[in-house]
């Protein structure tokens, strides 16, 4: 019992260090986010994620940045066209690509996933934007 | 303190911490009755960004990603041997324009964001180069803006020719506001000129002033993605993007300095203002400007016959409001303007071709042809 007890102290102390340490990444992250956001994408999805109503989508408390990570992080790395439905508005348009690296993706979907009323813990890696292909 | 005080000094702070804007003089309206249709052309390009005919009536289009496609009788060929470019941000693949005298001499003149250079990044380069089969031959660089940036705005990127052969495009400020387009000995947010062969001709303004980059034939832009000849005067007309308001159209003239970012329509995307002036001695006002903005790229006169009710009017594409914006002018002043095609898609180009009609070159689209009702 003691034994038990003693593992899941060290545990749970070490999933603590390891939130910590993912918290603190995951801040560093979102201040390099920011200024990617800031160079690349708040000419059509403004300062505070509201995007223009009809014409770009926005990203502040957007229901499809929440349920749609992985198609999320497609449309950053790749670029997205064709029609799809943010917060119950349709929408039609065309974003290129931006050419960003992996890691400059990640550190992007960590900023806007954890801005104006959205909230995601669970950080985006590099690892995991490089395994995204650009087909479903 | 009473509570009207604590409202008036409110309402007193709201004011003064957002800019106001005055919007732009005319309204863009719907058009009540419109006798066109548009028809695509050539289908499925994702970005088409530059576009000119061949004197065989096929068309070069450029795709942003860096494709160069031949489009003749209803077949896309991928043009071999286009130049590495530097996808990022606002930056690819950009503009295409052939030679007045194409057919004498073949010369084609493209602009794309390039890496040559010694610090990491890109930014905007004119080359010119012939077409043999499907290849792209005897390439060479006219013009590499530097320093190199990993920014991804504001490349700039169109060509024109003047009734002397003369070669003009337009580099943006690659988002360094305060540092390059009041610079003369500096890259980027200029209008530059040069012999069509690349060399710089004798009477550009800055040829004598030291350390200036000598091809600079007008400054102080910010992002210009239109530049026309007038085909009834020869001027070089320009448009540029502003920031949140403040689009411009412009008549460039020699040596001249538009004023951004010292004056300006515009503010800041965020709502606050980088200036409090819209005019200053020393520096030119817009022909027009666009509050709010409608993110202009591309630019056409119209004067074939197949629009009589459009000649002489301005074409200009809207990104933002995905629609064709049709100017009328009188005397160089708008007196009208009209929302075209309105949900289009993002208008990326306009041209006429050599057959008289327009052509749209819309984001996630393709080309496609405006003509008449049936």
């Amino acid at each position: 019992m003691k034994k038990l007890l003693s593992t899941l102290c060290i545990t749970i102390g070490f999933a603590g260090i390891v939130n910590a340490q993912q918290t603190e990444a995951l801040k560093e992250s979102i201040k390099r986010g920011a200024e990617i956001y800031s160079d690349f994408c708040v000419t059509c999805h403004q300062p505070n994620g509201e995007g223009v109503p009809k014409v770009y989508p926005p990203l502040s408390k957007s229901d499809f940045l929440k349920k749609n990570r992985e198609k999320s992080i497609r449309a950053i790395k790749y670029g997205l066209s064709g029609l799809i439905t943010v917060n119950g508005i349709k929408y039609n348009s065309n974003m290129s690509p931006m050419g960003l690296s992996d890691d400059e993706v990640a550190d992007v979907m960590n900023y806007i996933t954890n801005n104006w009323g959205n909230k995601n813990e669970k950080i985006v890696t590099e690892a995991e934007v490089a395994k995204i292909k650009k087909e479903e | 303190m009473k509570p009207i005080y604590s409202i008036i000094i409110f309402l007193f702070i709201t004011c003064i911490s957002c800019a106001q804007q005055k919007e732009s003089s005319v309204e863009a309206l719907t058009p009540e009755d419109l006798n066109y249709v548009t028809e695509l052309v050539v289908a499925d390009i994702n970005i088409p960004w530059g576009m000119d005919f061949l004197p065989d009536g096929s068309m070069l289009i450029t795709e942003k990603t860096g494709k160069l496609i031949h489009f003749k009788n209803g077949i896309k060929t991928d043009i071999v041997g286009v130049p590495e470019v530097y996808v990022r941000g606002q930056g690819g693949l950009m503009d295409i324009k052939l030679h007045p005298n194409y057919t004498e001499n073949g010369w084609i003149y493209i602009s794309y964001a390039s890496t040559e250079g010694e610090e990491t990044g890109g930014n905007t380069a004119i080359m010119r180069a012939q077409l043999k089969g499907n290849a792209l031959v005897n390439q060479e660089v006219l013009y590499k803006a530097n320093p190199n940036s990993k920014k991804g705005q504001h490349f700039g990127s169109r060509i024109v020719f003047d009734d002397d052969n003369h070669i003009y495009f337009s580099i943006g400020e690659r988002g360094e506001r305060d540092i390059n387009p009041q610079d003369i000995t500096r890259d980027c947010g200029k209008i530059y000129r040069l012999n069509d062969d690349g060399s710089i001709p004798q009477d550009n303004p800055f040829v004598n002033s030291e350390n200036a980059k000598k091809a600079i034939y007008s400054y102080g832009h910010r992002n210009p993605q239109g530049l026309i000849k007038n085909p009834n005067t020869g001027a070089i007309w320009e448009h540029e993007h502003g920031p949140r308001g403040g689009d411009e159209i412009n008549i460039i003239q020699k040596g001249k300095n538009y004023g951004w970012p010292i004056i300006s329509y515009g503010i800041n995307y965020s709502g606050t203002s980088f200036t409090d002036i819209t005019e200053k001695e020393g520096m030119e006002q817009p022909l027009f400007y666009w509050v709010p903005s409608i993110a202009p790229s591309g630019m056409a006169f119209v004067n074939s016959d197949q629009y009589p009710n459009w000649k002489n009017n301005l074409m200009v594409g809207s990104l933002k409001f995905q629609y064709l914006e049709r100017l009328v002018l009188e005397n160089n002043q708008v007196t009208k303007r009209e929302k075209l095609f309105e949900g289009i898609g993002r208008v990326r180009n306009v041209k006429q071709g050599p057959d008289g009609f327009l052509y749209l070159a819309v984001e996630g689209m393709g080309i496609l042809k405006i003509i008449a009702k049936k």
